[in-house]
């Protein structure tokens, strides 16, 4: 079928006010919206930038907001944005992130707010040669948030960010829950110091945007609540000893 | 055009995948590191690896790494490198640990250790029966491979370069001092001047029509290398997952074989009792690819005309909905997403599809690049990763292996380069560096006018796919190493339409289209040469093994539009080559 790719086009970040293109594409309604974008850049306009890799939905390259919704370009079926031969698919950068070019967007600002957590486990050494023990169950505890492929589709959908409050964002507090949550760390009162301050994990209002835009099927906002009340509680004990 | 940017570091690694990333910790803590990467690191295909790391840990039934270095050898026909397989086993134990150490979330047996499963042509006792040895985290694997080891750099403080496309490399005669980069949110050349270099770069599957390959995996390393003289090893041998999503080559993992899954033909049969009585759907790679295509060859495909796009079933419905869930749920997710099937419910169309190159940069065990046939080596080169060729996976690579391989030989390189860079001197240049590659981008983004890229990529990805694919022969071969000469020629002529700097990706597709060009010539003249069949080298014209004549590794360089052939001996120290049937 013949679809309408109507993309938001910026030239540099401090640039013209942007601008959309239209392209007429031919597609299949089971190809995915990245193969449509990927004939028109490689047929129609060379100018055309967005940024893909693994094709799949596990990279994490190309997030983009698809007709209003955050959505990865390659797990996005044209039949999953449009019926019939004419229709129009709205494709813009990632919100809440400055636009380097047309869909590339400068992730840094969403980067910092990652590295600020420490995600990694922060742990004693292990004894050489040896696992560190770890039931099914407690793994079950925070397996949901290493699905996490750092796209930024959460960070883009989030309202507190939009309304322009300073904010670590979901994606870093889910990382942060990753780690809190995994029974082998030690790192939770190292990863307050990001957290627990006025712009970190307390400006969310808990409208669960976050959990709604995650193309990896995070529970980000249940991980952003639970995190809020590990802290509250770990402050009360603290206060109380 | 400007001044061009110099850095200096000790040790510039390219590409930021396992391997990179693995060699980056252990080398930054110990010399001045950068690590060029042109995706984000997060974005690296290591991340799409899915069914598990193979360590002979014995967490759920008894297995010595000595088992698994057989297997690999065995899996490899025999081409595999024995020492370097025993390394790979041995050290695949402690990198499991260790990865395990550093945070990996495996999944857990219920007495919570790692728990482990079946794979293709990994067994107990020298090919007894299928043993559980993969070391798993859903099947998203190297998802979390590749998040641990990015993790680990963050909290060492490795130097990152992101999205910096490697465009030559610095070498006088056999030193190499560095590499130029293109930064892609710029367009501008920058030189980064190193004492040593190491290039984990990854693959290049996309010289294939149907790929389970990344856009990114256009093998830039090893044709950036190939340009400037160094050979490549055994690029004939190329491997064809058996079980690519129809249509699209996306990946489903032989976890779901390992797990129970069975492939079948239109007349739901078990084909695989016909090729493999012993390993069934858990034969090697090149073995289940093969039947998959002679099932469809004969008329057992699903749609039974032979077609291009035929296909085959793979069951997966006898592991039950629950297990799927728990052990399997990208792939669940796959199958819904795009082929709307509910592989609990339903069979999974699937086709063999490219997927990894067991060839590449010739190395030793540290990852130092070879020179020649002979035991020359580069000073201050190194390769490790899918883009390397230790060679550990010969003829055919086994599943798990390239996880495996990535942590041990990535490690490796690693601490190799960092002791070179401790005791070298930074060579200083003759002439300017990165001036060569200047002149060149200046010259395809002078409009001049030119075939349009975009056709010759798919006459490159078709040639390859048709006649240098699963099934070959010889005339096919010289067809194909014909048409790829023109091809390159064509590639040469061609300018740019886009002229501007900033995330230029039109410049990008021609710079990976020339790398993959050249790497595509390389692997069919190399195929074209070695005139026997042995593990993913299917020739119809010459079906047997011949290790009289052919039990030796393949060097290439590339040489203007030739390629020049020669051979280098395998190390078969440990086990004599045997008839390969499972």
């Amino acid at each position: 079928m013949r679809v309408f790719l109507l993309v938001k086009r910026r030239s540099s970040p401090g640039g013209l006010e942007p601008e959309f293109a239209r392209y007429e594409v031919e597609v299949e309604p089971h190809e995915r919206v990245l193969d449509a974008l990927v004939r028109v850049s490689r047929r129609d306009d060379p100018t055309l930038a967005f940024r893909r890799s693994c094709g799949h939905g596990v990279c994490g390259s190309d997030a983009m907001v698809i007709n209003g919704r955050e959505r990865l370009a390659c797990k996005t079926l044209i039949r999953d944005v449009a019926d019939k031969d004419g229709d129009v698919v709205i494709l813009e950068p990632l919100r809440n992130l400055p636009v380097r070019k047309d869909l590339v967007v400068d992730q840094e600002k969403f980067f910092i707010a990652y590295r600020s957590v420490k995600p990694y486990l922060v742990a004693p050494e292990a004894e050489a040669g040896k696992e560190r023990p770890q039931t099914s169950r407690e793994r079950a505890a925070f397996e949901n948030a290493t699905n996490c492929i750092l796209c930024g589709a959460c960070y883009s959908a989030c309202l507190v960010l939009r309304a322009g409050k300073a904010f670590l964002g979901p994606s870093a507090v889910a990382q942060a829950f990753r780690f809190n949550e995994d029974s082998r760390d030690r790192g939770f009162e190292e990863r307050l110091q990001a957290l627990d301050k006025p712009d970190g994990i307390w400006p969310c209002e808990s409208k669960a945007e976050c959990t709604k835009a995650c193309p990896r099927g995070l529970q980000i906002a249940r991980q952003i609540n639970e995190t809020k009340r590990r802290i509250t509680r770990h402050k009360t004990l603290r206060e109380k000893s | 055009m400007g001044q061009m940017e110099v850095r200096t570091y000790d040790a510039v690694i390219v590409g930021a995948g396992g391997a990179g990333l693995y060699a980056a910790l252990r080398a930054s803590g110990r010399v001045r590191t950068a690590v060029l990467s042109k995706v984000h690191p997060l974005r690296s295909h290591t991340g799409a690896a899915q069914g598990g790391i193979g360590a002979a840990l014995g967490n759920v039934e008894e297995d010595r790494p000595e088992w698994h270095a057989f297997d690999t050898v065995k899996g490899g026909d025999y081409l595999v490198d024995q020492g370097a397989a025993l390394t790979l086993a041995e050290d695949a134990v402690r990198a499991a640990i260790e990865l395990e150490n550093w945070g990996l979330p495996f999944n857990r047996t219920p007495d919570g250790r790692i728990d482990q499963r079946r794979f293709g042509g990994h067994t107990r006792d020298f090919g007894q029966a299928p043993v559980r040895r993969s070391c798993y985290a859903g099947d998203r694997t190297g998802h979390m491979i590749l998040q641990t080891l990015y993790q680990q750099c963050l909290k060492n403080g490795v130097a990152f370069f992101n999205e910096f496309q490697v465009v030559d490399v610095l070498l006088e005669g056999a030193r190499c001092h560095g590499v130029v980069a293109l930064e892609i949110a710029t367009g501008s050349l920058h030189v980064f001047r190193a004492k040593a270099v190491l290039f984990a770069s990854g693959g290049f599957g996309r010289m294939f029509r149907v790929t389970s390959n990344a856009f990114a995996n256009t093998g830039d390393g090893p044709a950036v290398l190939a340009r400037r003289g160094v050979p490549l090893e055994d690029m004939e041998f190329f491997q064809f997952h058996p079980t690519g999503l129809r249509g699209l080559g996306i990946l489903i993992t032989e976890g779901v074989r390992g797990e129970g899954g069975v492939l079948r033909n239109r007349m739901n049969e078990r084909f695989m009792e016909k090729y493999s009585p012993r390993l069934l759907d858990l034969a090697p790679r090149d073995i289940v690819a093969r039947a998959i295509v002679t099932e469809m060859r004969e008329g057992r495909g699903v749609k039974g005309d032979g077609s291009a796009d035929d296909y085959v079933w793979l069951d997966a419905r006898g592991i039950g909905k629950e297990t799927l869930e728990a052990k399997l749920p990208e792939i669940a997710g796959f199958c819904r997403t795009y082929l709307g099937v509910d592989p609990a419910a339903e069979p999974i169309p699937v086709l063999p599809t490219a997927h990894y190159a067991m060839g590449g940069v010739p190395t030793d065990e540290d990852g130092r690049v070879r020179a020649n046939a002979a035991d020359g080596f580069y000073e201050g080169l190194y390769a490790a990763g899918e883009c390397a060729c230790v060679s550990v996976h010969g003829a055919n690579r086994l599943g798990t292996n390239s996880l495996v391989d990535l942590v041990v030989f990535g490690r490796r390189a690693g601490d190799h380069l960092a002791s070179f860079a401790e005791g070298a001197e930074l060579p200083e240049p003759h002439g300017e560096p990165g001036r060569e590659a200047e002149a060149w981008l200046e010259s395809i983004t002078a409009g001049r006018q030119g075939p349009h890229p975009g056709d010759l990529r798919d006459d490159m990805e078709r040639t390859m796919t048709e006649k240098v694919g699963i099934f070959r022969t010889g005339g096919e071969m010289a067809a194909a190493l014909e048409k790829l000469k023109e091809l390159r020629a064509a590639c040469h002529a061609v300018g740019l339409e886009n002229r501007g700097r900033a995330f230029n990706y039109e410049l990008l597709d021609l710079l990976e289209l020339g790398n993959l060009l050249d790497l595509a010539m390389v692997t069919a003249a190399s195929a074209l040469n070695r005139q026997e069949s042995r593990g993913a080298h299917a020739r119809e014209d010459y079906p047997e093994r011949d290790d009289a004549h052919w039990l030796k590794h393949t060097l290439a360089w590339l040489d203007g539009d030739q390629v020049i052939l020669d051979a280098r001996p395998v190390d078969l120290t440990r086990w004599a080559p045997a008839p390969r049937t499972y």
